[in-house]
């Protein structure tokens, strides 16, 4: 692709480029109304929806990859099409993404730059991965640090999208001890809006809900505490997970193929962190809504969650111990030499006093 | 600290705190007080002092002809949130299952439902001996700092408890590491508060029965 017919691409509306890949108006609105149930929105903003997407200009999409292990887009790309998710390519112009692209090498840093330029303070930064801060050639991008690469593009960004926990939070580069001393977008990038979409990786629908919010709205999605879009992560798996009842009830798995395990009983003995996970699984599933971890019979391992690698053993209940416990012959037998050392002293005030204790005589009665 | 990094603490190291501070504390207070011995008596028994003890123990575990009218909220809610606390804390599943993964033992739990109602009619019995305290002038005075100290430490563990389980206040991650570090709070204070009677008091009964036996006083 020539810059030229590249321009000529990405100026396009969203309406446009959905029209020239064959997708009518019908499949269209249902996207919308898809897209509306998705952020949350009442069933009539779907047509809203509907005229501010197809008037909307398709952004130009910079996608930086640093520390993470390309799942994030493996989970965007991989999903069953026509969807939501493969429908997103129309509506964004992606403009640099190491993995998607044809161009390399410094053709490919030369879209790159040549996005950031034509548009400005319009554009958006996805970021899939942490940053390295222990040494900054851990990893690098044509021999530039990724430090210096994400400053740099998200100079003119209107707003930044650190897709996966690991450009969320850190994620796995980030667990202890955090060797390259791994460190989370938000935690770099002050000046900027940057959206939060952890997931290891983040259900692909999450992602496009975002952009097409973005898109429709011209603003971002409203953010919780920890930077995520609330449409999507304000509820824990374990409010909306369909084995629910049986946690209510105490009936529980105990081990994988017991007869609880078959019976599809609550996953939580066996260390399920739906409880305290903050994601849209249980609701929206994955592979286009196919199922999702605990409907294959495997608890939720916590991936949104910052830290949550470090967050004790993966089959460990949450009401149990993170690690072994090493309260042990140590404890026991600092607490008997202390009761021995007190029990001593004691002794020997006792036996100062009997020494000590003066007998009383008739003599000193009658005085 | 986020909320998750704030509970797997309170699950792992703070968890170890807690025990260890826990188990050197009443194995240092079991053998303190046990070793302070009493001067031999060399006078022979008046009658067999070990019943006596036994007798005691029992005796002391009913309220004394007369006092149960007099002073009904100490005896009854005494008793309600005293079993209550040994069902919740001993016949919740999970509660088992923790003991279990610690020591290995196992045994049968009550339904949630069950320990549920047990929490809040034992909370509500707590709520009573807290008032008639500070209600009853003479209640009021005899209590110390030690006292409205040790009903909190042995409160707050219900209170979070019930309010993790039924998803209420905080977000359940917060509100579990909550409750698991009021319980931490409990432990590490135990020992070396008057709660250490849950190891010492019918040790002490059974030896003033004894005690009261020998001299002719079986009571
Ligand atoms: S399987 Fe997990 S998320 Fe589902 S009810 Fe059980 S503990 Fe909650």
């Amino acid at each position: 692709m020539d810059l030229l017919e590249y321009r000529a691409t990405r100026t396009k509306t969203v309406g446009e480029a959905l029209e020239q890949h064959g997708i009518d108006r019908r499949d269209f609105l249902k996207l919308c109304a898809a897209m509306a149930t998705l952020l949350a929105l009442p069933a009539s903003a779907a047509e809203q929806l509907a005229v501010a997407l197809a008037k909307a200009r398709r952004p130009s999409v910079i996608w930086l990859s640093f520390q993470e292990c390309t799942g994030c887009t493996e989970s965007l790309t991989r999903s069953h099409s026509p969807s939501l998710e493969s429908l997103i390519f129309d509506m964004i112009s992606l403009d640099y993404h190491h993995t998607l692209q044809a161009a390399s090498g410094e053709a490919a840093e030369a879209a790159r730059e040549a996005a950031m330029k034509e548009n400005a303070g319009k554009y958006l930064v996805a970021v899939d991965g942490s940053v390295p801060m222990g040494n900054p050639g851990y990893s690098t991008i044509a021999g530039v640090a990724n430090i210096d690469v994400l400053r740099e593009t998200a100079k003119d960004a209107a707003a930044i999208l650190a897709v996966g926990t690991c450009a969320a939070y850190g994620g796995l580069p980030a667990a202890q001890p955090n060797p390259t001393g791994a460190v989370a977008i938000s935690e770099l990038i002050k000046d900027k809006p940057v959206v939060n979409i952890p997931g290891c990786p983040p259900i692909p629908t999450v992602i496009t809900g975002v952009i097409a919010h973005y898109l429709a709205f011209g603003a971002l999605p409203e953010l919780d505490a920890l930077g995520r879009p609330k449409a999507f992560y304000g509820e824990t798996i374990h409010d909306r997970c369909y084995r629910r009842p049986f946690y209510d009830q105490g009936k529980f798995a105990e081990t994988f193929d017991d007869e609880g395990a078959r019976r599809g009983w609550c996953l939580f003995k066996l260390g399920c962190k739906g409880p305290v996970t903050y994601n849209a699984c249980a609701t929206m599933k994955w592979n286009g809504g196919v199922s999702f971890p605990i409907q294959s019979g495997h608890g939720c391992i916590g991936c949104s969650e910052p830290n949550f690698w470090d967050a004790g053993g993966f089959y460990e209940a949450l009401s149990m111990p993170a690690h072994p416990l090493k309260v042990g012959a140590a404890a026991a037998a600092a607490g008997v030499a202390a009761g021995a050392a007190v029990t001593f002293f004691n002794r020997k005030k006792k036996g100062a006093a009997k020494a000590g204790h003066e007998t009383t005589t008739l003599e000193d009665l009658e005085r | 600290m986020g909320e998750l990094q704030f509970l797997t603490w309170v699950r792992g190291s703070g968890l170890n705190l807690a025990l260890t501070i826990f188990v050197v504390g009443v194995l240092w207070r079991l053998i303190e007080i046990y070793g302070l011995g009493r001067k031999k008596d060399l006078s022979a028994s008046r009658s067999t002092p070990g019943a006596s003890g036994w007798a005691t123990i029992l005796r002391r575990s009913l309220p004394p002809p007369g006092m149960l009218p007099a002073s009904p909220v100490s005896y009854i809610g005494g008793y309600v949130f005293h079993v209550g606390l040994a069902v919740v804390v001993f016949l919740f599943a999970p509660h088992i299952a923790l003991l279990t993964s610690i020591a290995g033992v196992v045994w049968p739990a009550l339904p949630s439902q069950v320990v549920d109602f047990v929490t809040v009619v034992t909370m509500a019995a707590m709520i009573a001996v807290l008032v008639d305290r500070l209600f009853k002038p003479v209640k009021r005075f005899l209590s110390t700092f030690g006292d409205w100290f040790t009903w909190t430490l042995t409160f707050l563990p219900l209170l979070t408890g019930w309010l993790a389980v039924h998803h209420l206040l905080l977000p359940y991650t917060l509100m579990l590491a909550v409750h698991i570090l009021s319980v931490e709070l409990l432990l590490v204070f135990l020992p070396f508060t008057k709660l250490f009677h849950a190891f010492t008091v019918f040790g002490s009964r059974w030896f003033n029965g004894a005690v009261n036996g020998h001299k002719g006083v079986p009571v």
